[in-house]
């Protein structure tokens, strides 16, 4: 008797996460769908969520080459790779002074830049507008480099922390014994050490900047800066009726972070678990 | 070796660069938004000191504030009562075992990297009045196709399913990780008092969670108190100021109204919500957390 009341609660489980993952899924996988449909085929009641009987691959073409969306996604990625190139080296440099060297005010630079991690970011936005625009740089890529690189320090100084702590003493003394200076033993020696933090702190920066709405949808006013969620935003209200190649437009920007995703899935799950359990 | 990493030059090149920027542009606006909150300030004209009549007349003065702030509480009670048992359940589910367990995570995982701005327009798609649901709904017989997003009534909800959907999958990876760190030992004592299954996981692996379940519970109430992006892609706050929380009406009064000031103290409410809300987070799960090291 035991065995089967056993059984029923383990098929119940997979039950439970069959349906959860139908959930999760579904939504995607009609986007998918519809982003190669036509609207007359997107509401024909008979093949609402079925495949594309015909799979117009136009609505790609036309998404990419209508609207700037292409030269949105180029903005992105450049947004994206500096943000996390810059922020991590920065955030790794604090990091380290604050988790290895001597002085007295690190556990309130610590502090400081644990701030980051729980104030809003709407709570700056007016001021950093008026600052940007003082400084004459909003109107330009640093407009929103410099935001994105600032409010990705605070969690990647986190993230970096934790994996500074866990190194030995010992490799700094053999360091110092051999005669490094800090620079050469920081950059040749530290840092490959802690490779697989510079990888987590690296995938959640990009995929945050690669999303972020809110200081793209204010800061920037010409579409010559402009990044592929507020392109993508505009696009849609361009093609409002046409709904196959917002779906297009829609996948095109969601690829890039999905794709990452699934080669690194358990990377990327790490790098935004880590700050919230070890912190 | 003390003597190199006790270098003040050295400790400034590492730690100023980082620190001058986030001081600078995260710090110093925090801020002069709390500054100008004090201020009745459009951006052009000359600014005029009220003292704390901003933060009077959010709630004695504004029809939408106090809708705003119920609303993002709607959000609260969603994301801790229903997307926190959820990810806890799969959480637990997952973390003892299941075949495909790395599939299960990677799926549910998934929406939470995708931008809130595709996530917004998707399900905007599925509650169109020509959209998905009604579809379905039409499907089983009820033709009523309800403009969901545009019908005062349901526009907020429309934004809040979402909201909560694309979560559960963040707070599952973290309750994950938080269940896979308590010890084997733990289960194997209670092993030999006879509680498995659902039992070891009332008494066992959900007091020992509570540090974790916290730091799920404060992020999810953090997070819904300054939502913005989602109510902001799907509805904008509309039809009529319905499914208006905080953020956005903050948002409209900054950079649509120009009312620098109102603004500005709309901005430093959220902050003070969050904080006091996290510490009030706190003080309650002081408590189960001392139950928990009573084990």
């Amino acid at each position: 008797m035991e065995i089967n009341f056993n059984k029923i609660k383990r098929v119940l489980i997979y039950v439970f996460l069959l349906a959860f993952t139908f959930i999760q899924i579904f939504p995607f996988y009609w986007l998918i769908t519809f982003s190669f449909k036509s609207n007359t085929e997107i509401f024909d009641s008979n093949n609402l969520m079925g495949l594309p009987k015909v799979w117009r691959l136009e609505n790609y073409s036309k998404a990419l080459m209508g609207g700037n969306i292409l030269h949105y996604l180029l903005n992105s990625v450049l947004y994206a790779v500096l943000t996390v190139v810059i922020a991590t080296l920065l955030s790794a440099m604090a990091a380290y002074a604050i988790n290895r060297m001597y002085w007295k005010a690190k556990g309130i630079v610590a502090v400081i830049f644990s701030l980051g991690i729980m104030i809003p970011v709407q709570a700056t936005l007016l001021p950093l507008f008026q600052g940007l625009d003082m400084m004459g740089v909003r109107r330009g890529y640093l407009g929103l480099l410099l935001p994105y690189i600032t409010f990705a320090m605070p969690m990647s100084v986190m993230i970096l922390g934790g994996f500074f702590k866990s190194l030995p003493r010992e490799i700094e003394e053999a360091a110092c014994i051999d005669g490094c200076n800090i620079f050469s033993m920081f950059f040749r020696i530290i840092f490959p050490m802690i490779k697989p933090g510079i990888a987590t702190a690296c995938i959640f920066t990009f995929l945050n900047t690669w999303n972020e709405l809110l200081f793209a949808n204010t800061f920037v006013d010409s579409a010559e800066y402009k990044t592929l969620p507020v392109g993508i935003m505009s696009f849609v209200g361009e093609h409002s009726t046409n709904w196959g190649i917002i779906g297009a437009g829609m996948v095109i920007a969601t690829l890039p972070t999905v794709v990452i995703y699934l080669m690194l899935s358990k990377q990327v799950q790490e790098s935004f678990t880590v700050g919230a359990v070890k912190g | 070796m003390k003597r190199l990493l006790s270098n003040k030059l050295y400790i400034a090149i590492f730690v100023a660069p980082a620190l001058i920027l986030f001081i600078a542009m995260g710090v110093v606006p925090l801020f002069i938004t709390g500054y100008y909150g004090l201020f009745d300030y459009d951006g052009i004209g000359k600014k005029t000191f009220i003292g704390l009549q901003n933060y009077i007349d959010l709630f004695a003065a504004d029809a939408y504030f106090l809708k705003s702030i119920l609303n993002s509480f709607i959000l609260a009670a969603g994301s801790l009562f229903v997307q926190l048992p959820i990810a806890l359940l799969l959480a637990i589910l997952l973390a003892n075992g299941v075949k495909g367990e790395g599939f299960y995570r990677t799926v549910f995982f998934l929406p939470v990297v995708i931008s809130s701005m595709v996530i917004g327009q998707l399900w905007c798609k599925i509650f169109n009045s020509d959209g998905l649901l009604n579809a379905i709904l039409g499907f089983f017989g009820c033709t009523d196709d309800i403009a969901w997003l545009v019908n005062s009534k349901t526009a907020y909800m429309t934004t809040v399913i979402p909201a909560v959907w694309q979560s559960i999958g963040y707070h599952m990876v973290i309750l994950y990780a938080g269940v896979k760190n308590i010890s084997p030992e733990y289960y194997e004592a209670a092993k030999l008092d006879g509680a498995t299954g659902f039992k070891a996981a009332m008494k066992i692996t959900i007091p020992l969670l509570m540090p974790t379940i916290k730091v799920s519970a404060t992020f999810a109430l953090v997070g819904s108190l300054r939502v913005f992006d989602l109510v902001y892609v799907m509805t904008g706050g509309g039809p009529n100021h319905a499914s208006e929380v905080p953020a956005t009406l903050m948002y409209d009064n900054l950079f649509v109204k120009c009312r620098y000031g109102y603004g500005s103290a709309q901005a430093f409410f959220i902050v003070f919500e969050c904080l006091l809300f996290s510490f009030l987070l706190n003080c309650i799960f002081k408590k189960s957390e001392e139950n928990a090291s009573a084990i």
